[in-house]
């Protein structure tokens, strides 16, 4: 058992379960706090797939960015002062079954494709320039595209989030 | 016995398949069953991690191109961009109907 074998089952272990407390953790701070884990553990399986700037990009948006701003919405909008921070579940039952045979259904597919793998696989130095030069090449539409949804996002965010309430 | 063992001290690439289809199994029923929207969207954020974990591990065992990652930094740009439009309306909904629970809410406007 070699160092990257270890470090795969210790990436996957953290990503599988904190995204089970996000899912069953009936605290919703627990939660939010999990995910960081989880984001946390899928930065290092890309890393460990030689996606370096990825797994970089992955830990500044997703743990920088995006948790911080589900921790804000948290904060917002539960009392936490009160006790009452629980969230309510539904359907708990049918939804364990419809999402266990999804989950079957995946696992079958993944385990039994007969995945055509290239015999040596190709040594990685550095992601980050060829990604550049992708984005300014080939994806430079995609590119342009997607900085504009950035902007009217945080235009639209800020317009939906400051509205007065007239009362 | 052997095979299986030799399986699983040799990660590949559907060992990274099987743990986005765990992610995405969770995030599905995050979505289905929490009453909470905050929590339906980290349900739909995991969705979105598990979605990139394939893309990224595609593009790793194929003959090195980068297309999957690049794909991967798309899908990051819009999960941020979806985050804050979300947390946004999340928030009005809870001036207006103080509560964020997806079952009470059920009129556009009061």
């Amino acid at each position: 058992m070699d160092l990257t074998t270890v470090v795969f089952y210790v990436f996957a272990l953290v990503t599988i379960g904190s995204s089970a407390v996000v899912v069953f953790s009936k605290n919703i701070v627990y939660s939010a706090f999990a995910l960081l884990f989880a984001f946390f553990g899928v930065a290092g399986l890309y890393a460990l797939m030689m996606a370096d700037f990825l797994a970089v990009t992955q830990l500044l948006i997703y743990v920088g960015g995006i948790l911080v701003l589900v921790l804000f919405g948290v904060m917002l909008t539960t009392n936490v002062l009160d006790v009452q921070l629980r969230s309510g579940t539904m359907h708990i039952l049918p939804a364990l079954l419809i999402v266990g045979a999804l989950a079957a259904v995946l696992f079958m597919v993944f385990w039994s494709t007969d995945w055509t793998l290239v015999r040596e696989l190709a040594s990685v130095e550095q992601t980050g320039p060829e990604i550049g030069e992708l984005f300014l090449t080939r994806y430079l539409l995609p590119f342009e595209i997607a900085s504009v949804i950035l902007l009217v996002a945080l235009i639209g965010a800020a317009m939906i989030a400051r509205r007065e309430r007239k009362a | 016995m052997q095979n299986l063992m030799e399986w699983i001290q040799e990660p590949g690439l559907t060992h990274f398949l099987l743990v986005s289809a765990v992610l995405f199994s969770f995030g599905v029923f995050a979505m289905v069953t929490r009453r909470n929207a905050i929590q339906v969207l980290m349900g739909i954020e995991l969705i979105l991690n598990s979605a990139n974990i394939n893309f990224v591990a595609f593009s790793r065992y194929s003959w090195g191109s980068l297309d999957g990652q690049v794909i991967a930094i798309f899908v990051i740009i819009l999960a941020a961009a979806e985050a804050a439009i979300a947390l946004a309306i999340i928030l009005n909904i809870y001036q207006n109907f103080n509560t964020v629970n997806v079952d009470e809410i059920n009129k556009l406007r009061d």
